[in-house]
């Protein structure tokens, strides 16, 4: 890779060991896929937390504030695995908290905002076209390159961590305008209703086409989706797909046309969506052991619209005995729902709402699936029933009405299907 | 690690590669692989229900995957993984993300993208295999057992 005198002088160790080994680091993934030079940031968002880190994760952090690391673009924090108001009831194990507490004590040392959410794109920091960052998790990245026409790739936690700390990141992959062309054509002839059906054409897409490098291209669309529709759409590829930027025909900044989607490129695969398709993927779960007792929203947590539209829906109802419901949202947005009455028809009804957290990542969810009970999951989130595996739940994807139906009455018949 | 370069009974090259030469033993899977979606990172076994290889641990093997699912975890997790002694020691994938890379990199595991044929044509699970990044190849140096011993269709 071509470096500027400055790069130089941090790897000669001019700006510190920190940064030494950030931008070391760096040049090394750089390196691998072929990277010419970096390109410098305005933006990191970072996964940081001990259910990820574990105690070597935490050490190398201990290590890197003690070299003076210190953050030099703003930088944001991911999910993270506790919520600390609940931690102790909902059985997660307290000396990890107090490691946790240790981690956000770190990073802020070093100059990290912990924000402690996975849609800074919706409560945060919105990107302008052509700007590059450097987020993680999946879900930002998507809807960075897709929706703003922002320029990043996946950034694991050390690595957007080091990005902050260099103020640049190594120029491959989606940074670059060869790779932002559309690979996949895919004509929804669907009528899309609710957020699990735009997650659900994420599914459908994603799992036929497991590749970073696929663009997916939709059109044909009866209408333009708003945010949160497109937040669990991008959420959905990213996560069955490991995709990182789509293209929407009319709607998103780089696809004014069709032909300016694919900028040349022939598609490699023309898909078709409709009706059939959405219910056939509401229908692929198993019903397991069919107990209804674990409803979630979360992952992507929610912002403020879909936490009113979730009050709404709980109001006058009452969460079904031995069934628990839990939300996830950024502090932000719950501190916003409390005052706009929205969060107290939601604890009046028994839903749970954590704040600063995902429930995949929850810690000692293996642990707390079995405490409780717990063998499937019934979601609105594409994303979290996909994500969730390695904890061995049985996971349904359903509507946000026919979850706020099986939480209220029990009934896993209650869904779709 | 490996300075001979001994016999080996075949071979397949790679694309892109990071790492030191290791050898082990071969992992190979039909499905593709998350740290977060797939395994139990406190134990090294593919914990995901359904998944090809669950209940298999992936502990101090070569492991082949098809694809990279997800996922931001890697950058973590495969630094936490090494430090538990539950980690690989190569990841070979045939298409790859850059978090696993990132991952691979911030923990020292070696790490390939890409083949010049499939591994199932080259390689069988339990087959003494050799990563060598720097020469972009793997090579199998000691089978499981005899390639004809299982009588399959060709």
């Amino acid at each position: 890779m071509k470096l500027t005198t400055q790069e130089q002088d941090m790897l000669d160790g001019k700006h510190g060991d920190a940064v030494r080994e950030a931008l070391a680091y760096q040049l090394e993934i750089g390196r691998f896929w072929d990277a010419e030079r970096f390109v410098p940031i305005s933006n990191a968002h970072m996964m940081g937390d001990i259910e990820v880190m574990g105690d070597a994760g935490l050490a190398f952090l201990e290590r890197a504030c003690a070299q003076q690391a210190r953050c030099s673009v703003p930088i944001t924090t991911n999910a993270r695995c506790f919520d600390f108001a609940h931690a102790e009831s909902m059985g997660q194990d307290m000396t990890e908290a107090v490691k946790e507490r240790k981690i956000i004590r770190l990073m802020r040392d070093m100059n990290v905002v912990t924000t402690d959410t996975c849609i800074n794109y919706q409560t945060v920091y919105q990107p302008h076209l052509g700007e590059h960052i450097a987020w993680g998790d999946t879900g930002t990245v998507i809807y960075a390159n897709s929706v703003f026409g922002a320029r990043t790739n996946f950034e694991g936690g050390p690595s957007a961590l080091a990005a902050a700390m260099t103020g640049r990141t190594p120029e491959y992959g989606f940074h670059l305008a060869r790779h932002r062309r559309g690979t996949i054509s895919v004509r929804v002839d669907a009528r899309l209703e609710d957020v699990a059906d735009w997650g659900a054409i994420g599914k459908i897409v994603g799992e036929r086409h497991q590749n970073y490098f696929a663009v997916p291209v939709f059109h044909g669309l009866q209408r333009a989706p708003v945010a949160d529709e497109l937040k669990h759409l991008g959420c959905a590829l990213a996560s069955y797909g490991s995709m990182a930027m789509f293209h929407m025909v009319g709607v998103t900044p780089e696809a004014p046309s069709l032909e300016a989607a694919f900028a040349g490129q022939t598609p490699v695969d023309e898909m078709v969506i409709t009706d059939a398709d959405l219910e056939h993927v509401y229908r692929s779960y198993k019903r397991g052991d069919g107990s209804a007792n674990l409803v979630v929203f979360s992952g992507p947590q929610l912002s403020l619209f879909e936490m009113k539209e979730l009050s709404e829906m709980f109001a006058d109802r009452k969460v079904h005995p031995g069934t628990q419901v839990y939300v996830t949202t950024a502090a932000s947005v719950k501190a916003s729902a409390e005052q706009l009455g929205y969060l107290a028809p939601l604890e009046t009804a028994g839903v749970t709402v954590l704040e600063g957290v995902c429930f995949y990542i929850l810690q000692n969810l293996s642990q707390m699936r079995m405490a409780n009970g717990w063998t499937n999951m019934i979601s609105n989130s594409a994303k979290i029933v996909n994500i969730i595996g390695a904890h061995r739940f049985n996971t349904l994807l359903r509507r946000t009405a026919d979850c706020v139906d099986i939480a209220c009455t029990g009934d896993l018949g209650g869904g779709t299907s | 690690m490996n300075n001979s370069v001994s016999a080996c009974l075949d071979s397949l090259s790679v694309q892109r590669a990071y790492g030191p030469v290791v050898e082990g033993e071969a992992l190979i899977s039909e499905e593709g692989f998350s740290p977060r979606y797939d395994l139990d990172r406190w134990s090294g076994v593919i914990t995901k229900p359904g998944h090809k290889l669950e209940g298999v641990s992936i502990r101090d093997r070569i492991c082949f995957f098809p694809t990279a699912k997800g996922g931001i975890a890697a950058g973590w997790a495969f630094y936490d993984i090494k430090h538990k002694s539950i980690a690989p020691r190569a990841f070979i994938f045939g298409v790859t993300n850059p978090v696993m890379v990132q991952g691979a990199v911030f923990a020292g595991i070696a790490i390939t993208e890409g083949w010049s044929k499939l591994p199932a044509e080259v390689v069988q699970n339990g087959d003494w295999v050799r990563v060598d990044p720097g020469r972009k190849v793997i090579e199998v140096l000691r089978r499981a057992s005899p390639p004809e011993a299982d009588g399959g269709p060709a």
